[in-house]
């Protein structure tokens, strides 16, 4: 059905219809900047397509692209077809394209989580406002050159002394559930969690946890030895193949 | 409570006291909160306010949703760099004395949101006097902390302090039965 959509397009707009494939299980035409705002208003209108249902607005951050930094993506849905697409465009930094605000009222807190995380901004938007930081913020934080560690505070840090804070729980403490048995699983043990949650599942008997530390240290030692044998039987069978 | 001194005054006993250890005492068993829950922490902190875990008993199941009734701040969850001026005047607005128990790895230093968006800890906006670490924290934890917290205040103590970890309860020393081998 969403291959009749490809279609659809590419009748109706030919040329202006750039590329088009399926990409992670979509359907997925591009198209150019100019042209994103009459694609989406004939998708929307035309009674054979009746895309009616607006998914989400993206975009991703190329800065290493010179042709043009941004993808702009919308997924659409029609309830009526039940055919799924999404539309792509390449955007310049600086450029704005048109807002789809009137066509889906859905996108226009999209379109504004794009300008508060990229920086687009969108041509006509009602009310094109941060919509998740605050209007001190500098800069657009899903950009890929913005610092991963700057954070820019609303109120001052305090200036906080230090205080001891505890090293993380040991093997031998802490809270019974869903904890990893790392010390089993690094010596090359089958039990996925901590002694405690292992009797709860009935893995296996209860065992304190320095009986398991001398467990898994005999298992160790036994695979040792295991390996050391391995090791002289093949130096045997080498030393035997020479001989011949 | 402080020290305690019987007087017998023949048929009649009195008990005294120092003032500020009486007043002391009556603040650690009557804790109005303020929950300040904003994420999944919130989770625990009811199941510790349900009857199951009873903070009754430790005069302190009265939430106050007005900060100016309440003696102990709840920071319960991530604290966004959004939320700071919120979190913040709420604590202005609350009448000494005050405390303040972090709740939870976020709340105590951002836990893995090292990033824009979070407070690293809301002791860089706001003074904290308990820190509950655990992602989230048994309610026993919870407890654990209110028992410090209450301790602190008899103590007259505002150093900050961390719940320690405890054994794990079924084998902890002095408990028999299913899970002691």
């Amino acid at each position: 059905m969403s291959q009749a959509v490809v279609d659809r397009l590419n009748t109706r707009f030919g040329g202006r219809i750039l590329r088009w494939g399926e990409a992670f299980g979509d359907h997925e035409v591009r198209v150019a900047l100019k042209d994103w705002g009459e694609v989406a208003q004939f998708m929307k209108d035309d009674a054979e397509l009746q895309m009616d249902h607006f998914i989400d607005l993206t975009a991703i951050d190329y800065p290493e692209r010179e042709s043009a930094r941004f993808d702009l993506t919308i997924t659409m849905r029609s309830s009526g077809n039940s055919a799924r697409i999404r539309v792509r465009t390449h955007v310049k930094d600086g450029e704005e394209p048109d807002t789809l605000s009137h066509v889906w009222a859905g996108a226009n807190w999209a379109e504004r989580e794009v300008w508060d995380m990229f920086g687009i901004k969108f041509k006509g938007h009602p009310d094109m406002r941060r919509i998740l930081l605050y209007e001190e913020f500098v800069g657009h934080p899903l950009r890929k050159d913005y610092p991963i560690d700057k954070a820019q505070p609303l109120v001052p840090y305090r200036e906080v002394g230090e205080i001891d804070k505890l090293p993380p729980f040991g093997i031998e403490e802490g809270q019974p559930f869903a904890r990893i048995d790392w010390e089993s699983r690094l010596a090359g043990g089958d039990n996925q969690v901590s002694p405690s949650i292992g009797v709860q599942q009935g893995q296996r008997r209860t065992l304190s946890d320095s009986e398991a530390a001398e467990q898994i240290q005999a298992r160790i030692e036994v695979r040792m030895a295991r390996e050391a044998e391995a090791a002289q039987a093949s130096e045997e069978t080498t030393e035997e193949g020479s001989g011949d | 409570m402080g020290e305690l001194k019987v007087i017998d005054g023949g048929g009649e006993v009195a008990v005294t006291t120092r003032l500020s250890d009486l007043l002391q005492w009556a603040r650690k068993w009557s804790l109005f909160q303020y929950p300040f829950v904003t994420a999944c922490c919130g989770m625990e902190f009811m199941a510790t306010a349900a009857p199951r875990y009873d903070i009754a008993r430790f005069g302190a199941e009265a939430p106050r949703f007005s900060p100016r009734q309440s003696d102990v701040l709840w920071v319960v969850g991530t604290i966004s760099q959004r939320q700071g001026p919120a979190v913040k005047r709420i604590w202005e607005q609350m009448t000494d004395p005050k405390w303040v128990i972090a709740f939870g790895t976020c709340a105590s230093c951002g836990g893995f949101y090292d990033n824009y968006t979070t407070i690293p800890g809301v002791d860089k906006v706001i003074p904290v006097d308990v820190y509950i670490p655990g992602c989230p924290p048994r309610p026993e934890a919870v407890l654990d902390a209110l028992m410090l917290l209450q301790e602190k205040i008899q103590a007259n103590d505002r150093r900050p302090i961390v719940v320690p970890p405890k054994l794990v309860p079924e084998r902890a020393p002095g408990r028999t039965g299913k899970g002691n081998s």
